[in-house]
């Protein structure tokens, strides 16, 4: 069995997969906002060289993803193990050696990555244009526009994603989360601007 | 001396609920080649679940359907019934 199939099945025998995917959506979400309002801030301010919004931003993606990380690590296994210990009560038994145990010790490690690597991913994929354009690529839209186009595409589609996990309008739930998005930009326009 | 086979084995467990009783058959039933398994929940509590399973098969591998019982998170609790029959080794055939 290779590690994506046992993964795979210690989620489902944890009953894990929602927990995952929520974390994978709010997380996502939160990586989106994060950078959205970063880019707007910068298209308020003077002119701001290139590397250093590159590395501003970088920064905080980073530090979204090890935030991430450690939290539901952290949360996870205290969870785990509570459950894991209230069940070896109910059986009277050891359970470290069953399904049970492996799934308690790997589960929040499983989660721990999904939770990190859904904002450092998404915010990656939202300044690609601005590491693109410092490495000297030509891009037909300013940088900055561009992430902004992408971060509003992201979130639409995170919003589509929670459509149909919840089997309701994809249309609906993309336009709520984007509504979100320009509720923060007016937010930031408002205190920043 | 004959060799014997276990062919039917009923077994009294305590498990939790998941897995479901669905997937803890399953996986019993792949513990041997020809296995049939049959599963009754006797009794579910809060965190648990009494069953009693009754396995067929040509010869059944008592430690091997234990270790799955255990690798699942289950305890056996008694065995209820076997069914074992002997088959003559092949000194016996050529004594015959």
């Amino acid at each position: 069995m290779n590690l994506l199939d046992e993964s795979h099945e210690l989620l489902h025998l944890a009953r894990a997969h929602g927990i995952a995917r929520r974390y994978f959506v709010v997380n996502g979400f939160d990586g989106a906002l994060t950078m959205l309002g970063l880019i707007i801030g910068f298209l308020l301010s003077s002119a701001t060289p290139l590397s250093l919004m590159l590395n501003a931003c970088l920064g905080a993606a980073i530090a979204l993803g090890m935030s991430g990380i450690s939290s539901a690590y952290i949360s996870e296994v205290a969870e785990r193990k509570l459950a894991l210990s209230k069940l070896e009560e109910s059986m009277i038994k050891d359970l470290q050696d069953s399904v049970h145990g492996r799934a308690a010790r790997w589960v929040p490690f499983i989660i721990a990555v999904v939770n990190g690597a859904a904002p450092l991913f998404v915010s990656l994929f939202i300044i690609s244009p601005l590491w693109l354009a410092n490495a000297g690529v030509f891009l037909f839209v300013q940088p900055l526009y561009l992430a902004v186009i992408l971060a509003f595409l992201l979130i639409f589609m995170l919003g589509v994603f929670l459509g149909r996990i919840a089997d309701i309008s994809w249309m609906h739930s993309g336009i709520q989360t984007v509504v979100v998005a320009l509720t923060t930009i007016a937010l930031i326009y408002i205190f920043a601007g | 001396m004959a060799k014997s086979h276990v062919k039917r084995m009923v077994l009294d467990i305590l498990k939790p609920h998941i897995p479901n009783a669905l997937e803890f058959a399953q996986r019993l039933a792949q513990v041997g080649e020809d296995y049939h398994v049959s599963l009754t929940v006797l009794e579910i509590d809060e965190a648990t679940q009494t069953i009693q399973i009754d396995v067929t098969g040509n010869s059944i591998h008592f430690e091997a359907l234990q270790l799955a019982i255990n690798e699942m998170g289950g305890s056996l609790h008694s065995i209820d019934v076997v069914e074992v029959s002997s088959q003559p080794t092949q000194n016996t055939q050529d004594q015959s």
